[in-house]
């Protein structure tokens, strides 16, 4: 059996079976939990995937915080356990509070749906533990509010703490920094914008998103 | 009491505003080569149920800050005043 991956549905949330299938290509056993649910059971990671959880109204994760399932992912957060936020998944885990800054409009407001080249940033997160420093990724961008933001303060510290996990190569939609990806103060949640889900093989451009989710399971099984 | 309650949800300063951008650089092609500094944002209008206009207030101001802004990227403008009848 493979290391057990909490997957959250919210209703709006497209991407959850992409997720299981590239978690399931690297041996996870992937399992969804519903946004209703008030525990994540007894997973060894969670991923909030990508989508447009409750319809993105308002701001793209600003209701889906309130879903019950959130204060579970959230106490899982707090005592150490993986959590990974992509896309949709990210913008939740900021409006949250697990994860510091915003992710607002692209720059010209652009929906952005194209591969991307990113490269890794810090090696010491639960998503790119052992992935050297400087390795390029072309994974997949599909957003609209896909542009990081944050104040100085606190891009200070994440500069200063080596929290900026990933960067894009050729900035695409005016993200401070270039930023794609940060982790929190334990390193062990992580939000990015970019799909790792769907680089998952060669037959759909790339299989670059692999070595992420491997991380990913190395992580989670300690 | 019921109070009426405003909130007008704009981005902070500094924030970069793609919206307002793109609304002024349609606007020469319509013959509206004078205008400049648009901003965009989204008005909330509800009602409220407090003891005071200071109480209600306070609610607002509450309810803007921890939902309908993100303080991180906006600001929330909030007014209240009491409807008749109350």
């Amino acid at each position: 059996m493979g290391p057990r991956v909490g997957i959250v549905v919210f209703p709006g949330t497209n991407c959850e079976h992409d997720v299981a299938a590239a978690l399931a290509l690297v041996g996870a056993e992937p399992r969804f939990l519903w946004h209703g649910e008030r525990t994540v059971g007894d997973v060894d990671a969670v991923v909030v995937p990508g989508g447009f959880a409750h319809g993105d109204y308002l701001r793209p994760g600003a209701i889906a915080r309130f879903s019950p399932v959130m204060e579970a992912v959230g106490t899982f957060a707090v005592s150490g356990g993986p959590v990974v936020g992509i896309c949709n998944g990210f913008q939740v885990l900021t409006e949250a509070g697990l994860l510091p800054g915003a992710l607002q409009k692209n720059r010209r407001l652009r929906f952005m749906c194209t591969p991307v080249v990113v490269t890794v940033a810090s090696d010491r997160s639960a998503l790119t533990d052992g992935v050297a420093v400087g390795t390029a990724l072309t994974l997949a961008l599909n957003n609209f509010d896909g542009s990081y933001v944050c104040d100085r303060a606190v891009l200070d510290e994440l500069r200063a703490e080596d929290r900026v996990v990933l960067r894009y190569s050729d900035n695409p939609n005016g993200s401070i920094d270039d930023i794609a990806g940060i982790c929190n103060e334990g390193r062990n949640v992580v939000g990015l914008m970019p799909h790792p889900e769907r680089a998952s093989s060669e037959l759909i451009g790339s299989a670059d998103g692999l070595v992420l989710l491997r991380s990913l399971l190395s992580v989670a099984v300690g | 009491m019921r109070f009426a309650a405003q909130v007008e949800v704009r981005l902070r300063p500094g924030i970069a505003d793609p919206e307002s951008a793109t609304i002024e650089r349609a606007l020469p092609a319509l013959g509206f080569d004078d205008v400049s500094a648009m901003t965009t944002g989204r008005s909330f209008r509800f009602e409220i149920e407090a003891g005071s206009g200071e109480e209600a207030m306070e609610r607002a101001t509450a309810l803007a800050t921890r939902l309908l802004a993100n303080p991180v990227m906006e600001d929330a403008e909030v007014s209240v005043s009491a409807r008749g009848g109350g």
